[in-house]
């Protein structure tokens, strides 16, 4: 267990850095000169050579990075060029928001998912298999930037229950969390499903019928446990890309987190906050999917001793 | 066969939609005041947007946008991705770790987000949505043609071949990729379906096409701000994109269980 612990971490560490140099590298595929974009063209030389040596971007390429990882490693992204700020207090700001939005989603997404996918593969072939995969298949096909807006229409404008914008009081998450939780449960339906499918085939739930459990008793202690497994993984990765921002929820809901901060950055033409903000974003990414993998070969045996060899 | 005729019947449209909107008299940019916000009704199937725009005539020439950048995206990311992997599959060994690693940290950024910020920073228009998409989908077909090249290099026809003395370019056009193609349509098929939800969403966030050209996210994000008294702006583009992404993954779906029971078959 030691031996895949640390490999998956070393691994992770390459990846981060991957993903840093990528990051840093952005900046140099502005078109033109990244200075003059950032400031206009009415901006006075004196103020370009400036931004050109706060940046770093009079260097060699090679000192560049190695300062921009140097930075990263004492955890300072520099300052905002629109608001002058650290960046490391404009992403504080806005993680709590994202972090929560993250939570609700996920705990949306398993609370539908679960018993949905369950249905679905104990009543294999019936009318609730195909109503349930209809309508997860449908699930899995609505854009973010649809459904945001059908549901806004739907309970804000026609209903008034929530509201349509922003993160005023308990009420507003609704929507935000119910457009990225929906999205995940058709996904999580879909996996628990087929996982279970696969489960019940086992010899050991044979066993358990013969040794005559109720089938509900055979489902929920004995089935649902089996195929908790892949259905992790599923999970660790939507967490991670909640985690991440959910870049288009957070704008059709003017939800303020770091999705929200990306495409401000975009706008803004901040492009040192939006590589502080994609940074942050993999970071989150890459932790939750590594302690997914842990958490994985912790539960199962077989798959430290097959990649440890 | 009658599963398919629904979604086969809904990909068609659209493709002829594509295909044909250049050679149809369209008006996407054409302005009639008295019809600002107008509901759907005789004078257009569709109504019109807030500037009295047809809704009709963008939807058709949006429909043209995402096809041609979903197109465009899926055949070049394919193209590179199954060149790359395939590569890094047969020879193995430094280059192999070297493409794993790689492809690790383009995995490492969730959903399109090395997307927006490409297309962020590369500025909008149609070419740099294609580049950014196409930086983001190598990944995928990279990843499943270097699977299943490693898993088919050893199988006995292959070795056969190399003892035979094949070329590498002969044995990968006819014993390799001969086997690893229906995987790779079903994933190409499914990749279709991302790309259409991923221009609209670049769309969306103003980093798609420029307007005035209709894209059917520019046409969402637009719509969002009248949704009180013209919900149709969102409904007739939402209802084209949830269209098609449906028939696209349900055409995904039969492909993948029909060509699994082949391959099964075959084994």
């Amino acid at each position: 267990m030691i031996r895949y612990l640390v490999g998956r971490l070393l691994s992770a560490g390459v990846v981060i850095a991957g993903v840093a140099v990528i990051v840093f590298l952005l900046i140099h595929l502005v078109p033109g000169d990244p200075v003059e974009v950032m400031l206009g063209e009415s901006a006075r030389p004196a103020d370009r050579e400036a931004l050109r040596h706060a940046l770093g971007l009079d260097q060699p390429i090679l000192i560049q990075l190695g300062r921009y990882l140097e930075g990263i490693a004492q955890l300072d992204l520099g300052t905002s060029l629109h608001s002058k700020r650290p960046i490391t207090d404009l992403l504080a700001e806005r993680v709590p928001a994202t972090f929560q939005l993250a939570v609700v989603a996920l705990l949306v997404a398993i609370t539908l998912g679960v018993p949905l996918g369950t249905l679905a593969a104990t009543r294999r072939g019936t009318g609730w298999d195909f109503a349930t995969m209809g309508v997860s298949m449908l699930g899995v096909s609505v854009p973010n930037f649809v459904m945001g807006p059908l549901l806004i229409l739907i309970f804000s404008v026609w209903l008034g229950w929530f509201p349509v914008s922003g993160r005023e009081g308990g009420a507003a998450i609704v929507l935000p969390a119910l457009t990225l939780g929906t999205a995940m449960a058709a996904i999580l339906a879909r996996m628990v499903r087929s996982s279970l499918l696969e489960v019940i085939q086992e010899d050991f739930i044979r066993t358990a019928r013969a040794k005559g459990l109720g089938e509900r008793r055979v489902v929920l202690a004995h089935a649902l446990p089996n195929a908790a497994l892949p259905v992790i993984t599923v999970i660790g990765l939507q967490l991670g890309t909640l985690l991440g921002g959910a870049v288009i929820t957070e704008i059709v809901f003017s939800w303020p987190g770091i999705g929200q901060l990306t495409i401000e950055a975009i706008q803004r033409r901040d492009y040192p906050v939006l590589q502080a903000c994609m940074l942050l974003i993999c970071l989150a990414y890459v932790v939750v999917n590594t302690a997914t993998d842990l958490i994985y070969a912790a539960l199962d045996p077989r798959i430290r001793l097959e990649q440890a060899r | 066969m009658i599963r398919l005729l629904i979604p086969g019947a809904v990909l068609f449209l659209w493709a002829v939609l594509a295909l044909i909107a250049p050679m149809v008299p369209l008006a996407p940019n054409k302005v009639d005041l008295m019809q600002i916000l107008s509901v759907p009704g005789a004078d257009g199937w569709f109504g019109f947007d807030a500037l009295g725009r047809p809704v009709g005539d963008r939807l058709a020439v949006g429909a043209r946008t995402s096809f041609l950048v979903a197109f465009g995206v899926v055949s070049v990311s394919m193209v590179v991705g199954v060149f790359i992997g395939t590569i890094a599959g047969w020879i193995g060994g430094v280059f192999d770790h070297l493409v794993v690693r790689i492809m690790d940290v383009f995995l490492a950024f969730p959903g399109i987000l090395l997307a927006i910020a490409l297309a962020g920073i590369l500025g909008p228009g149609i070419d740099n949505v294609i580049i950014a998409l196409v930086t983001v989908g190598w990944v995928g077909f990279a990843r499943l043609s270097r699977a299943q090249v490693m898993t088919i290099r050893q199988r006995e026809h292959v070795q056969a071949a190399r003892a035979l003395g094949s070329r590498v370019w002969v044995i990968v056009r006819r014993h390799l990729l001969p086997l690893i193609w229906a995987p790779i349509i079903v994933e190409a098929t499914f990749a279709v379906a991302g790309v259409v939800i991923a221009e609209a969403g670049l769309s969306f966030l103003g980093l798609g096409v420029q307007p005035p050209v209709p894209s059917w996210g520019s046409m969402i994000r637009d719509g969002t701000r009248y949704m009180l008294v013209a919900p149709h702006l969102v409904l007739v583009p939402g209802t084209a994109i949830l269209f098609v992404v449906l028939a696209v993954n349900l055409v995904g779906d039969s492909l993948r269980d029909r060509m699994d029971v082949r391959l099964r078959a075959g084994d």
